[in-house]
């Protein structure tokens, strides 16, 4: 049996997904590092500031550069598009949110020097939360924050905040509560309210009313920051062109008003908008629309030392955190790449000591910068270096500039025009500078590859169709995998190495990325050249593409855990309405029938039909198993979430734990009862002896550690040291079982008992050794192999699982077998890491799994898996990510499960992230382990109903017996079909796994829909473990039928 | 197959098609504030009664299948079992208001038809819902309204997790729309089906 070349295959295609998500990653994840380090007050960067004449009385509390204002009072109004705060337009129709914000106009233009209105570039992506960092930090977004925390969202870099409240300012928040998440223990006082339920327009606005006013009276904050939500769920919910909006905008310019009259001299307030909207009131992408924010500065003593321009001025988001910082007199963020709003720095004197003012302003910001390129650029290497070489030459330039100019001014200080037009032309520099840099950072960072992102998806399809391509091709046994696998993967070698000799020559930077997905492409090409073929469509491809569109919309997406079984039990009721409307269900019509023109059912069929119903029921139970998700805010979590732990009640928490441990123990039962009714369950080989001892051990185990850990804290007082022991003890006894067990049965795969009868002498034939040799060997043996049949039958001993070999148990279902013991291993492992309760829910799993299969096997074709089957199956592993408590959202991800069988600490990332990964998707990782058995499972159900008749049977009719009931070893005998069937198996997995990457990728392509971006990371990450996983189930069944062939070979020798 | 029997069953649909809209009209001109959107519950009740009813004088009227005798305890035991089967086709229904009612329209549209034309025997039913078993055109026409009245409750679970924030939106509505609309293109659709396959449809006799 060619084993290898369908592994490699199948190895090959995922590669190819894999290159293609790579490159669609690549191009789409702006990633950056993130440098630990924090502006101190003692350390500015660059030389200190002099005892300069134009720097005054330094007053307290000052950072670097003397402080302009004591206090700020930041009002965050999120949402707030540019034009929400202009006038109306001259031309066109009066829009409802034109002209509401009306107080900001008055302000500017009855105090130009007092307030000013700038647009407020936000950077893309235009979400809420991307945007408070970029708010805060200074700095560019990104979707995986290198070397960020593992468990929270918490912003571990310096921030504006951090330094406030490092100088010891109070910081007073009110708003939005994702800022809870983000600055942890922050804030002096807070006012939190709920913000994901994007319908609800009032409850976070009428909250921070409820509080604003008296807290800004009650003077006890350096920093209050109001984020107001209503506009912006106002968007979503209505749109920008609503009544709604108008009336919401209304409401934002009188709590300005009122604001402006309670503000004191030495408080700045800025009113900004974190990003703007497009027209269908969505944000999160980087169209003009919604990069266009509206940003405010106001304050009762003059800010400006001139009159505004014309038009308003365009100001970039990351400006606001130096500005903010060097005003209020705090260092400047670590990692801030903005620049100071000089013209807030400048403002009594004459014009020269302004600009010396402003010179010092930027001096100190381009030093803060420089500062940190130099320490970034020894962290990581994505900036490019001859950019920051040009860099470092305008800024030495500048500063050195900067030096002559003040020993200059400070020797003779005079007012020539000669010197204003110097100072200009230094200004001029480090703001060239400041803007380079931020320019370098921006294209390096917060940038999307749309080449590759494409190049990515076309991959992904071109990937998807091979394996629709290659599951429906003939296999042909041996030249076959030479034209369809050695020539591609020839020519993808080649070209990878091409290109790679190219790069060489050319003395370009060799990028893995980039050469492995021309590889893949190159090969894939190779292929389609020799195979191309235009498949027909199958009908359960309607609900897989149900499941895809489900993923262009938003609501959709949402709803998912819902809409998968709803799809699954689609699926399996039209799969029996098909089976149904062909009358594959009903007796074959006799003539009586057609007389009385009725006809019933097979029993079979009726036996299918409770499998449905069986199936339904499941599908109806795990919903009880639910997380929620953030945007549905009326939901609850499923109870049986929570750790026992947290339970009050004793009595509920008693019967819980029985409740769990009888799921244990139904699991173990139900496993070893399949077992010995296949006869696997017989003789001393270590896999059988494992199952009768190591299970049952290994519950439990999983039942001592639930009931440690589900033990109240306090009450086991002087055995607290015992406790802690037996918390590390008990999984790591479980590991190791299930690391040994997975290990035995790898090695030892054959569940086999060979009973050897001495009454008959010599070797015993079976006809599975490749072709029988002769009629007369056949004729000769069949007889002896009943009668020793039967004798076994008599001495009540489990039954024979193959006809032939016949004191052989188990040889008919030897594969699944071992399939379904390293199932039910992962399994244990995969319990020890949930929650108690929802051992129930695993059962479930194992439950739905096993009628599915049944189903699939009444409803069968023999040597090739349909594609409902494929499909129901993967749905079933999607609904059970929902069902075992997870969302594919980061707040719902288990990190407790990081923490099973460890203190709380870890060295490494790498454990648990292991744990956690397999925590989350555990059931990807059952279903695709299992999936082989959708292939052997037909099989294994042929026995039964052969078997009852075959009592009966006259001997003479045993040859025809003998061969209907072979169950698995038919597979054995015809070793191509099978490798052409698990290689057909496997690639129609990946196509239905595939498909839905593409549909996800596909999506991402489209501008405002990056906040998808989480979930495909969910879904890429769940499709890399479900495939790899997949290989090693196959791996496994080709590693048994290596198994059994030497099992065979031991068998002819004795 | 005669021209009689397909326009007596024109007309049959035509009275079922009117009876739907009849149900999401006529009670306007008695309830006050009636509406199918705005009391969809009432609605749901009108509409159930009023195809039920229909069905039953159909059936009496024009009567595809010989009625039994009245009286007879066959016909007590087959009103029994119609009972048993009615209430057995609304599953899991009893679990609130809202799917209960939507249970029984569905239940009208579907099981109700095929007890009225089939009455309660179960093979003949089995054998209806197959390829080859359809034995008249009241047979297809069951057929297509039935699978139609089902696609389409199957299609009204779409837009329930939309967020577009429309009253329809809650289940069971928008299944009871999608369950009438199927309703109402089945009965369009199997005359025009029967029509255009008239060459093709050769029924077994009894
Ligand atoms: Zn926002
Ligand atoms: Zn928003």
């Amino acid at each position: 049996m060619p084993r290898w070349p369908v592994l490699l295959f199948l190895a090959w295609v995922s590669l190819l997904f894999a290159a293609g998500l790579g490159l669609f990653l690549s191009g789409f994840l702006l990633t950056r590092a993130e440098l630990p380090q924090r502006s101190s007050c003692a350390e500015p960067p660059g030389p200190g500031p002099g005892p300069w004449p134009w720097r005054g009385q330094r007053p307290p509390r000052s950072c670097w550069l003397p402080r302009r204002f004591a206090r700020a009072l930041l009002v965050l109004i999120d949402a707030l598009r540019f034009d929400f705060a202009a006038a109306a337009a001259a031309r066109g129709r009066p829009r409802h949110y034109h002209g509401k914000l009306g107080v900001l106009r008055q302000l500017a233009a009855a105090q130009p020097r007092h307030g000013r209105l700038y647009r407020f570039r936000a950077d893309a992506p235009t979400a809420t939360m991307q945007r408070i960092k970029g708010l805060t930090t200074g700095s560019l977004p990104t979707f995986v924050d290198v070397g960020s925390n593992f468990a929270s969202y918490a912003i571990r870099e310096d921030n504006l905040l951090a330094q406030l409240v490092h100088n010891g300012r109070r910081v007073v928040f009110m708003g939005d509560d994702t800022w809870e998440g983000l600055f942890p223990k922050m804030f002096h006082r807070s006012y939190f309210f709920p913000s994901f339920n994007v319908k609800d327009l009032h409850t976070v606005d009428n909250g921070i009313l409820q509080h604003l006013y008296s807290t800004v009276d009650g003077g006890e904050w350096d920093l209050l920051i109001a984020h107001f939500l209503g506009v912006d769920h106002c968007g979503h919910k209505h749109g920008p062109d609503h009544p709604e909006m108008a009336k919401k905008l209304l409401q934002m310019n009188e709590m300005l008003r009122t604001l402006v009259e309670r503000l004191g001299n030495d408080t700045l307030l800025v009113v900004a908008g974190d990003h703007g909207m497009t027209d269908t009131g969505d944000h999160g992408g980087d169209s003009e629309k919604e990069v266009n924010a509206a940003l405010f500065v106001y304050s009762k003593t003059p800010l400006f030392g001139t009159d505004p321009p014309e038009e308003p001025e365009v100001v970039p988001q990351v400006n606001l955190v130096p500005t903010l910082a060097l005003l209020l007199g705090v260092p400047i963020p670590y990692s801030s790449i903005g620049e100071v709003m000089a013209e807030l720095f400048a403002t009594d004197g004459d014009a020269v000591s302004a600009a010396l003012q402003q010179l010092d302003v930027y001096h100190i910001n381009a030093n803060q910068v420089d500062r940190f390129l130099r320490s970034y650029s020894l962290v990581a290497q994505d900036l490019p270096t001859e950019e920051l070489q040009q860099l470092q030459d305008i800024f030495s330039s500048a500063v050195e500039e900067h030096a002559q100019l003040v020993a200059h001014v400070q020797e003779e200080k005079p007012s020539s025009p000669e010197l204003q037009a110097r100072l200009g032309r230094l200004l001029g520099r480090f703001q060239r500078y400041l803007r380079e840099a931020r320019a370098v950072c921006a294209r390096s960072w917060a940038r999307f590859r749309p080449l590759r992102m494409v190049a990515g998806c076309a991959l992904i399809a071109a990937s998807c169709l091979l394996c629709y391509v290659a599951s429906a091709l003939p296999a042909a046994p041996d030249s076959f995998y030479r034209s369809c696998l050695l020539a591609p993967l020839l020519w993808g070698l080649a070209a990878a190495l091409l290109l790679g000799l190219a790069c060489a020559v050319m003395q370009e930077g060799l990028d893995l990325l980039v050469v492995s997905s021309w590889a893949a492409a190159v090969s894939q090409v190779a292929f389609f050249w020799r195979w191309w073929a235009c498949p027909a469509l199958a009908f359960p491809m309607g609900i897989l593409l149900f499941r895809c569109g489900a993923m262009f919309s938003d609501s959709f997406v949402v709803a998912e855990a819902r809409v998968v079984p709803f799809l699954l039990a689609s699926l399996v009721a039209l799969l029996v309405g098909k089976l149904h409307w062909d009358g594959r269900l009903t007796v074959p019509e006799g003539p009586r029938q057609q007389l009385l023109s009725s006809s019933s059912y097979r029993k079979e069929s009726w036996h299918l039909l409770y499998l449905v119903a069986a199936l339904l029921l499941c599908v109806r139970l795990s919903a009880a198993f639910h997380q929620c998700r953030e945007e549905s805010p009326q939901c609850r979590p499923s109870l049986f979430l929570a750790p026992l732990a947290g339970l009050r009640d004793a009595r509920a928490k008693n019967l819980f734990y029985l409740a769990c441990v009888a799921a244990l123990v139904a699991l173990v039962c139900a496993v070893r009862r399949w077992l010995r009714h296949c006869g696997n369950l017989n003789g001393s080989e270590p896999a059988v002896l494992f199952v009768r001892w190591g299970f049952p051990l290994l519950a439990v185990f999983v039942a001592c550690y639930w009931a440690v850990a589900s033990s109240a804290e306090d009450s086991l007082g002087k055995l607290q040291e015992l406790v802690h022991v037996a918390l590390v003890a008990f999984p790591w006894a479980v590991y190791g079982l299930v690391g040994a067990g997975l290990l035995l049965v790898l090695c030892k795969p054959v569940t086999v008992f060979a009973k050897d009868t001495r009454e008959t002498a010599g070797p015993i034939v079976t006809p599975y050794l490749g072709v029988a040799s002769s009629e007369v060997d056949f004729l000769h043996v069949i007889p002896q192999i009943y009668r020793r049949m039967q004798e076994s039958l008599k001495s009540h001993l489990e039954r024979g699982g193959c006809g032939a070999a016949v004191a052989a148990y188990g040889l008919g279902s030897v594969y699944s077998a071992a399939l379904v013991i390293a199932l039910t291993l992962l399994a244990f492992l995969l319990l020890l890491l949930h929650s108690e309760r929802l051992s129930l829910a695993f059962l479930l799993l194992f439950l739905e799994a096993f009628v599915l299969l049944h189903i699939h096997a009444r409803a069968r074709k023999p040597f090739s898996v349909p594609w409902y089957a494929v499909i129901s199956w993967l749905l079933a592993a999607s609904q059970f990510f929902y069902s075992t408590g997870h969302q594919p959202i980061f707040p719902a991800i288990h990190w407790n499960a990081a923490f099973v069988g460890f203190h709380l600490d870890h060295s490494t990332n790498l454990l648990p992230a292991l744990l956690v990964g397999a925590n989350t998707f555990a059931s990807h990782i059952l279903f695709a382990v299992g999936c082989p058995l959708l292939l052997l499972w037909p099989f294994v159900c042929e026995a039964p109903s052969t078997q009852r008749r075959k009592a009966r049977k006259e001997p003479r009719e045993e040859l025809h017996e003998e061969e209907e009931h072979m169950m698995e070893m038919r597979l054995r005998e015809a070793p191509d079909r099978f490798s052409a069937a698990l290689l057909q198996l496997g690639l129609k997995c990946l196509f239905v796994l595939g498909m839905q990457q593409l549909v996800l990728a596909g999506m991402l392509m489209v501008p405002h829909c990056a906040c998808w971006a989480r979930r495909f990371l969910f879904e890429a990450l769940g499709f890399v473990v479900s495939s790899v996983c997949l290989l090693l189930g196959i791996l496994l069944v080709m590693r048994v039928d290596c198994a059994v062939s030497a099992w065979f070979s031991r068998l002819q020798l004795r | 197959m005669s021209e009689a029997g397909v326009r007596r069953l024109c007309a049959a649909n035509l009275l079922r098609g009117c009876s739907v809209l009849l149900a999401a009209t006529a009670p306007r001109f008695f309830l006050d504030g009636f509406s199918v959107l705005g009391t969809p519950l009432t609605w749901l009740c009108a509409c159930s009664v009023s195809v039920s009813a229909l069905s039953v004088v159909l059936n009496a009227a024009l009567g595809p299948s010989p009625p039994p005798r009245r009286g007879s305890l066959a016909h007590k035991v087959g009103f029994l079992k119609c009972c048993m089967y009615f209430l057995m086709s609304f599953g899991r229904a009893f679990l609130s208001l809202n799917t209960f009612l939507f249970a029984v329209l569905l239940s009208t549209f579907t099981t109700l038809q095929c007890l009225c034309v089939l009455g309660p025997n179960i093979q003949a039913w089995i054998r209806v819902f197959s390829k080859n078993g359809a034995m008249s055109i009241w047979d297809n026409n069951l057929q297509i309204t039935t699978v139609c009245s089902v696609l389409g409750a199957w299609f009204g679970a779409f837009p329930i997790p939309l967020d577009w924030d429309r009253p329809w939106q809650v289940w069971p509505i928008s299944c009871s729309l999608g369950a009438t609309f199927g309703y109402l293109a089945g009965l369009i659709i199997a005359p025009l089906w029967i029509h255009w396959n008239r060459k093709q449809l050769t029924y077994k006799s009894r």
